[in-house]
């Protein structure tokens, strides 16, 4: 199974590797953006398989987009090894200062109170004048050991980043979930009381989920930052973090690579419904989402899952 | 595991050749393709959005004809090349924004970018135009921070910046003799209502320095409902009353504050709200101090002037074409469709007719002045892509015979009377007095 | 007036304005346990709706009559809850029961994206004034501040809803069906109870009072896109403040936000923004389920 795991990771390194120069300029982007945004969503799926859903995962991802813009622009430092684990350990911080406090909540309030944390910061740095309010700042592009590459070779670099980062979180995530912990984390969706009955601590497995999940998605908002060069409270506001769910439901807690192809499918679709409905978009977003939500009610991790039945 | 994994990345190759094969073909040498971005939905929709590009389209296809306008704007197209449009909502934040233009530039293969009203997208957005060496004009959004914090080389904005609109506003209760022992403010809670407040408070503190600021209300944008917010105002008992909030948020508390009297107790003062008198109508009380954000709307009908045929062919064609008057938006956008195609002619005029690159097109715009229906403007300040324009207030006076709402008392400001000068931030400029304003 | 009476008399207008808009989504969930995000769609549909007909009712000489325009806000109410109640619930919604709550919040931010732009194709992006019901009630005077007749209006309005739902689930027969629905849909089922019935009936009602929120709400304001994505969130706080499914609880809520609201734009308005939050961290820390959350067996 682990050799099993190492070369399909370096499989899927080397098929997204090619990317880098396969893809057209924009779509080298919007890929890129995904990845960034699969990884926060990979958080989700994390918490997912404990049974409880954050609907404000967007405070991480702008927690991360913002430590890393601050440091950036305060201190100088471009680099973005460096950048990334500055935001991930922030996040580490808040996750462990905020996970004991939420792994009280199930359901619907665990839900809610994770949003309310995200609407907080999204108020605090909407009022926070001094580093730009509701406008946000902007981020100059990273550098990578040194090496400060313009134009094509930047993103190439930035998108070939966020692959090597989005296949090792994916794999090391996949290693957690056929842990014992993260079987226990299986276990716990399907019913708390057994897990407890088992002498397992059901609050110490999820918050190991919700600080797992702080982490990702302050990695992912750091790249997403780079990405875009700029930031905005907008990271923390509870459609970003809807979004994020949308994509977690979309993969389903069954399989990894789900996560990052739902991402990618999302952000395709809102591009081009958006060029090409630029009236009706959030109509056509939306009877995606329903058609998708009917259509794979598991998600698309439950599609890999069939095929392999099938073929077993 | 393993199957899953090359799985999907056949799946990825596969939607890879789709999307990479989907390109649209490069633009023709006889069109100018412009991306136009701005608010389709949302609250800034109906406000900006919309009917800017009402205006817009109109220009576009007056222009697209041929010999609709007077001189110098009688040549067909941009400098004789057909122009296509492709639109794209506004409205999603400004990390959609950023996704969407490096679309535009990348997969559309657009020759320039018009858009943006949200001050957030113009400021994430700069960066990624030099990156991708893209010309794009800014064309409404207010916030200075754009090229006082930044410089760019493809990117100019045609519009004046916000602090304008609350410099003039100090200054025409100045030169009204209009007495203001206090004041207060209710704006919205986000940057361009906390920038409108400061600046204004800012002039206030050097034409007025010993008004009481009595109470600085920022209700959430888009919170519909003005009871608490009123009563505080009216509780304070200031002597004048600033707002700049905009769309739904004005006409709301207009509707709420003049069913509670507050404006026979204050006086209201708003920086950017001429364009809710089409819908309020008679509803929008007599006697409020009004700013349209540069010479546009009812103060460009008014003003007459060496622009008067241009101004009022546009205004006559948006009239018959949408049955109402064109407001703030609409001016903003043929100021910056009218810079636009005077930077193009200006280019082929130097380089022997081709249609000019985004370098060719950004040495044109530079520095370069024009006329619009809301005044000259010119592109004065950070290095030639920071345009100065001038400003109107006015008061608001309903004509029951006509039935339509008048702008009395109305004041025009120089550009250079109201703008900061070149290399000065906005924020010292007022805090240091106006040094260098040239006020007639 | 005292700033005390200033802060109760602004907070408990907010307060019967939050309360009517949250007690259809507390009623919903309760009953079908879907957290209902189209709400807000409702709630905007109803406003626009309103507009419409006020308008055509003033337009077709209700000049004569205008209290008459009161009548039209609630019909347009109506009107929304039986197009819009029956088509979301049995057309879509009941195809998710007794799934994953989150996805159900999912199915219904779907519907709500999608409400948003058909709003925009039926009504344009223009906004649509109704003030005369407004300045109708006259002004009432209380110490030097003048208030709208109509904001009491809404005040009255809260509190009818408040007592007729609450009669309605507990003194009469089809309150006693819906409240065995609640505790147990599986055995009201066996028992002879048309579930079905009951979900419909709970979701149009719910519908109604999102749309009765816009209606009344409509006159007040301008009625422009992007109306109801303000309205959601503060619902959802007074919900959850209250405990999901809970009448009185959503009463409760709307009065603590509605009054730390008031005080907070009259002594301290910068918190504004954040005092919803406050409020619902403060009561979610010692409640974790809200302030009436209903009891729910544990299986092993």
């Amino acid at each position: 199974m682990q050799s099993n795991l190492i070369i399909s990771a370096i499989v899927a390194l080397v098929a997204l590797a090619a990317g880098a120069v396969i893809l057209p300029d924009w779509a080298m982007f919007l890929f890129a953006m995904a990845l960034a945004k699969g990884l926060v969503c990979l958080g989700i799926v994390g918490m997912m398989r404990g049974g409880v859903v954050s609907f404000g995962q967007g405070l991480y991802y702008c927690l991360g987009a913002y430590t890393a813009t601050l440091v950036a622009n305060n201190f100088g430092i471009s680099d973005i090894f460096l950048l990334t684990f500055l935001s991930a350990l922030v996040c580490l911080l808040v996750g462990i200062a905020f996970g004991p406090l939420l792994s009280n909540y199930r359901g619907i309030f665990f839900a809610m109170l994770s949003l309310a944390l995200s609407m907080v910061l999204y108020g605090s740095l909407s009022k926070m004048s001094f580093i730009g309010g509701t406008d946000g700042l902007n981020i100059a592009a990273p550098t990578f050991l040194g090496w400060a590459p313009e134009g094509r070779p930047l993103q190439a670099a930035l998108y070939i980043y966020v692959v090597t980062i989005s296949v090792i979180a994916g794999t090391l995530m996949r290693i957690y979930f056929d842990s014992e912990r993260g079987l226990l984390t299986l276990a716990t969706r399907d019913n708390e009381l057994r897990v407890e009955y088992l002498g397992a601590s059901v609050r110490n497995i999820m918050t190991y989920n919700y600080v797992f999940g702080a982490v990702l998605g302050g990695i992912g908002g750091t790249i997403a930052a780079l990405a875009l060069g700029h930031v905005d409270p907008e990271f923390a506001f509870w459609t970003t973090s809807g979004e994020f769910v949308f994509v977690a439901i979309l993969a389903g807690y069954l399989s990894v690579p789900a996560v990052f192809v739902s991402a990618i499918i999302l952000e395709l679709v809102r591009s081009f419904s958006n060029l090409y409905f630029p009236n009706t978009w959030q109509l056509a977003l939306g009877i995606f989402l329903l058609a998708v939500i009917i259509a794979l009610p598991n998600g698309l991790g439950s599609l890999v899952r069939r095929w392999k039945g099938n073929k077993a | 595991m393993k199957t899953t994994n090359s799985k999907i990345g056949g799946l990825l190759a596969t939607m890879t050749l789709a999307v990479g094969l989907s390109g649209p073909a490069a633009a023709e040498e006889d069109t100018f393709k412009i991306g136009v971005i701005t608010f389709l939905s949302g609250q800034a929709a109906e406000s900006f959005g919309v009917p800017a590009w009402n205006g817009g389209k109109l220009l576009v296809d007056m222009l697209n004809e041929g010999g609709k306008l007077p001189a110098p704007y009688d040549q067909k197209g941009f400098g004789g090349m057909n122009i296509e449009v492709v639109v794209v909502d506004e409205a999603g934040g400004a990390t959609k924004q950023v996704q969407e233009f490096r679309n535009l530039v990348q997969r559309e293969e657009v020759d320039a970018v018009v858009g943006y009203v949200s001050s957030g997208d113009c400021l994430a957005i700069p960066p990624v135009a030099d990156e991708l060496k893209a010309f794009t004009i800014l064309y409404d959004c207010g916030t200075p921070r754009v090229f006082e914090d930044g410089s760019y080389e493809y990117v100019f904005r045609t519009a004046a910046h916000a602090t304008m609109d609350n410099v003039s506003l100090a200054r025409y209760l100045k030169s009204r003799n209009f007495d203001v022992p206090s004041f207060a403010g209710l704006n919205q809670d986000y940057a361009w209502g906390q920038d409108s407040w400061a600046d204004f408070t800012g002039a206030m503190n050097q034409l007025y320095p010993d008004a009481e600021v009595k109470t600085a209300l920022f209700p959430k944008f888009g919170a519909g409902q003005y009871g608490t917010e009123i009563s505080a105002l009216l509780r304070e008992k200031p002597a004048l009353v600033h707002s700049s909030n905009w769309g739904g948020d004005l006409q709301g508390f207009l509707i709420q504050a003049t069913a509670r009297g507050l404006h026979k107790r204050s006086q209201l003062a708003l920086a950017a709200g001429d364009h809710v008198i089409p819908q309020l109508q008679d509803k929008m009380p007599d006697g409020i101090f009004l700013g349209a954000r540069g010479v546009n709307g009812l103060a460009a009908y008014a003003r007459g002037g060496e622009l008067e045929e241009l101004t009022n062919t546009m205004w006559e064609a948006y009239e018959a074409e949408y049955d109402t008057f064109p407001v703030q938006a609409p001016f903003r956008m043929w100021q910056a469709i009218f810079g636009l195609k005077t930077a193009i002619e200006k280019a082929m005029a130097e380089n022997g007719g081709t249609k000019p690159t985004s370098e060719e097109l950004a040495a044109a715009m530079q520095g370069l002045s024009w006329d619009a229906p809301s005044g000259h403007i010119e592109m004065a300040l950070a290095n030639g892509h920071q345009a100065i324009q001038p400003n109107a207030i006015g008061t608001t006076k309903w004509n029951a015979e006509t039935g339509k709402m008048e702008l009395v008392d109305v004041e025009y400001y120089d550009a250079r009377c109201v703008n900061p000068p070149d290399g000065m931030k906005s924020q010292e400029w007022i805090a240091q007095g106006f040094p260098g304003a040239q006020c007639d | 007036m005292d700033l005390a009476a200033t802060i109760l008399v602004d907070g408990l207008i907010y307060a019967g304005w939050l309360f009517i808009v949250s007690v259809g989504l507390t009623l919903v969930f309760g009953v079908l346990n879907i957290l209902n995000i189209a709400h807000g769609s409702l709630y905007a549909i109803g406003a626009y709706a309103s507009a419409s007909l006020v308008g055509a009712y003033f337009a077709s000489g209700g000049d004569a009559f205008p209290y008459g325009s009161y009548a039209a806000l609630i019909l347009a109410a109506v009107l929304v809850a039986l197009v819009l109640g029956p088509l979301l619930e049995r057309g879509l919604l009941r195809f998710f029961y007794g799934r994953d709550e989150v996805l159900n919040v999912l199915v219904t931010y779907a519907v709500f994206l999608i409400l948003e732009d058909v709003m925009k194709l039926i009504w344009g992006v223009n906004p649509y004034f109704v003030y005369e019901p407004y300045t109708l009630l006259g002004d009432v005077e209380i110490g030097p501040l003048f208030y709208v007749g109509y904001d009491f209006a809404v005040i009255a309005a809260a509190i009818i809803v408040g007592l007729v739902v609450w009669l309605t689930l507990n003194h009469t027969q089809i309150g006693k069906v819906v409240l065995a629905v609640i505790h147990d849909s599986e055995m009201s089922q066996t028992m002879g109870v048309n579930v079905q019935r009951v979900y419909l009936g709970a979701f149009m009602a719910g519908a109604f009072l999102a749309a009765l929120g816009g209606a009344l709400t409509a006159p007040m304001i301008s009625v422009t896109p992007g109306l109801g994505v303000n309205v959601i969130i503060v619902a959802f706080a007074v919900v959850i403040i209250g405990g999901l499914g809970s009448i009185p609880g959503a009463a409760i809520g709307a009065l603590m936000v509605g009054i730390s609201r008031a005080a907070s734009v009259h002594l301290l308005p910068e918190a504004e923004l954040f005092i919803i939050y406050f409020v619902m961290a403060i009561v979610l820390l010692f409640r974790p389920e809200g302030l009436f959350a209903k009891t729910q067996a544990r299986k092993i």
